[in-house]
């Protein structure tokens, strides 16, 4: 059982300017994800999962409340510590995989490790390990128009995963993936959540995904509805 | 920002043709800009080396009347050599010239014209000087190209020439034409008739006077002259290096205007690739860029373009170039009416400088072009881009 917090949010809200008035995108959101969690956002479309996984990516910011992630608060860090809490902790994956299509898979995969200067000799170990993971070492070559939709989120899997960061925030990873797919990605992250003990916090709706978290936490119109048990496997 | 180099390196080399549409427009500038530069400096290189070779040597000294652009003040322009100067007339370092106004009558038609004492053993200028040293049955003669075309003269005609002498007595003679010289230089050879020094002054009793003194090295000491007007090598070419400059402001205009279009290109490239890259953009600060670090990697990525034209610009650029300074251009009109020491084909001269400058200003317009829309990314909302939604 986990013990130390890796995400602790408290009495968060997200509102959007509209127009002359606000939207609230998210309410009174008290959270605690502890380290190793296999856990997600679950909810309809439009209760707010994508949010509330941006502000724990520290791509936008809390309007009040805190978030803390890896003991920052995300809404009090400058442009340049937040870039660096993602360079060094986070990896995202995404639904429509982001990749850089004109780079190849190798490259794709080596992108964080040149942001975080490591030398080339590692550098290419590393992305290889990842690309192991995944199942990917015979496509390095390759560039993203020419893999399958499974096959590209794979190489996203490997590039959040390269650099062994401690948190991965997944963002309807399964949404453009068929069933034996989405089964396949789903493994691999369960495999390397509990090999590395990485953290995983998705956003979802799909009941695949669904069904392979330890813990659901349920939104609804940009509130917590419930949250279930820690399941063990 | 090593890594930035590489990163908009590949995303350059994989964005394909755009790219190496846009590389060969600028590439097209960098060589157009060195092969115009490179033919005003040959022009320059020619002109004033022609200028030394058939009219003004390494300097002049003038008498003190003589006005290049009053044909009347002529009459005046004439005294006897300075005794300082003997030596270098002697050794062949210092050609004395004596003018004098007279006309010709080529085939009933009349022409004024300045007369030309010269040594016909000088060899400080190229005019073909030893053809004034033969026998004939009248006053030997040379004169340009220009000017026998448009009188009609060959080479053996004979002419009558109309003069004054010193005391304001009008004669007259037979000329012979014995050479025709081209040279490039209007100025030596327009109206103008060249015949022996010893044979003008007896014609006209100017025994050891001469108009103007042209000597050989530029370095050497002399006396300052009563009467005489030093002429250094520097003032006698302003006339070029002025035509050079006027020139220069002319080809500016259209090194903007060719630089404004590949800038053109690079900055519709810059702001397409801003708005279609959106998730692009947004991808990179997931992955722990900055703003600031993508806005710098926009403009390496644009700026890149130009190290990209340099090296393809270089790759047919240099064997054309090369071969230019070989067979040099030659100008489809007349050189001649420029009325300037302008040959026909110039070689274009490249310099260091000039390549390395050319480079230097486009490299950096082209980062401050580039530059200038990725600001944008600066101001984007991370979340938004990742979506793809701003507009
Ligand atoms: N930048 C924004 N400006 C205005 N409204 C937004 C913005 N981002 C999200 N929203 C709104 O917030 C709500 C929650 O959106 P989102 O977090 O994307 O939901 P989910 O990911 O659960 O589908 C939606 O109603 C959405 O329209
Ligand atoms: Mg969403």
């Amino acid at each position: 059982m986990e013990n130390s917090a890796i995400i602790k949010i408290n009495d968060l809200v997200k509102s959007f300017p509209m127009g002359k008035t606000h939207f609230t995108a998210l309410r009174d959101i008290n959270l605690t994800i502890g380290r190793g969690e296999f856990t997600g956002l679950v909810g309809p479309s439009g209760s707010g999962k994508t949010t509330l996984l941006n502000i724990v990516g520290s791509l936008d910011t809390p309007t009040s409340g805190e978030a803390w992630v890896l003991d920052h608060s995300v809404g009090r860090l400058s442009a340049r510590q937040s870039a660096q809490l993602r360079k060094e902790e986070l990896g995202f994956i995404f639904q429509s995989y982001n990749l850089l299509v004109v780079h190849t898979v190798y490259e794709n995969v080596e992108f964080p490790l040149l942001l975080l200067k490591i030398g080339a000799p590692e550098r290419k170990k590393m992305v290889m390990d990842a690309l192991e993971w995944v199942g990917l070492t015979d496509k390095v070559r390759s560039k993203p128009p020419q893999l399958s939709g499974g096959e590209c989120q794979r190489v996203a899997i490997a590039r959040a995963m390269v650099k062994k960061p401690s948190l991965v925030l997944a963002d309807e990873p399964t949404a453009n993936l068929d069933a034996a797919n989405s089964h396949h990605i789903l493994k691999t992250m369960v495999n390397l959540n509990r090999e590395l003990n990485t953290t995983f916090l998705f956003a979802t709706h799909d009941e695949k995904v669904i069904k392979y978290l330890r813990r659901k936490i349920y939104l609804l119109d940009g509130k917590i509805d419930k949250i279930s048990e820690q399941e063990q496997t | 920002m090593k890594t930035a180099f590489k990163l908009a390196y590949r995303n350059l080399i994989g964005a394909g043709l755009r790219t190496w549409l846009n590389v060969i427009v600028l590439s097209f500038s960098f060589v157009v800009i060195i092969w115009l530069k490179g033919i005003l400096m040959g022009w320059d290189y020619q002109a004033k080396s022609d200028m030394t070779n058939w009219e003004i040597g390494g300097g002049q000294y003038w008498h003190e009347s003589y006005d290049p652009y009053d044909p009347f003040t002529l009459a005046e322009s004439h005294s006897i050599i300075p005794q300082q100067f003997s030596d270098e007339i002697e050794q062949g370092d210092m050609v004395p010239v004596l003018m004098v106004q007279g006309t010709i009558y080529p085939q009933g038609r009349m022409q004024s014209i300045t007369i030309k004492g010269i040594d016909p053993d000088q060899d400080l200028f190229l005019l073909p000087t030893h053809q004034l040293d033969t026998a004939t049955d009248a006053v030997p003669a040379i004169i340009g190209a220009a000017m026998a075309e448009s009188l009609q003269l060959d080479r053996s005609d004979h002419v009558t020439l109309r003069w004054r002498d010193a005391r304001g007595t009008f004669d007259a003679t037979d000329i012979v034409i014995t050479d025709i010289f081209s040279s490039n230089v209007p100025s030596v050879e327009a109206a103008q008739v060249y015949i022996p020094l010893a044979i003008l002054r007896e014609m006209t009793m100017m025994q050891g006077e001469a108009t103007l003194l042209t000597f050989r090295d530029p370095e050497a000491e002399r006396p300052a002259v009563q009467g005489w007007v030093h002429k250094p090598k520097e003032v006698l070419t302003a006339s070029v290096d002025r035509m050079i400059k006027t020139k220069t402001a002319g080809q500016s205009v259209f090194y903007t205007i060719l630089l404004l279009l590949a800038m053109l290109a690079i900055f519709d490239t810059q702001v397409l690739s801003i708005f279609r890259r959106q998730k692009e953009i947004g991808t990179y600060i997931a992955l722990g860029y900055t703003r600031r670090e993508v806005v710098g990697l926009f403009t390496v990525e644009g700026a890149m373009h130009s190290i990209f034209a340099a090296v393809v610009g270089a790759l047919y650029g240099l064997p054309f170039l090369a071969w230019q300074a070989e067979v040099g251009w030659t100008i489809p009109m007349d050189a001649g009416d420029f009325g300037m020491a302008m040959a026909q084909t110039l070689y274009p001269v490249y310099s260091a400088g000039l390549v390395i400058s050319t480079v230097l200003i486009v490299v950096v317009i082209t980062t401050v072009v580039s530059y200038w829309p990725s600001r944008k990314i600066a101001k984007m909302n991370p979340t938004e881009a990742l979506r793809g939604r701003i507009q």
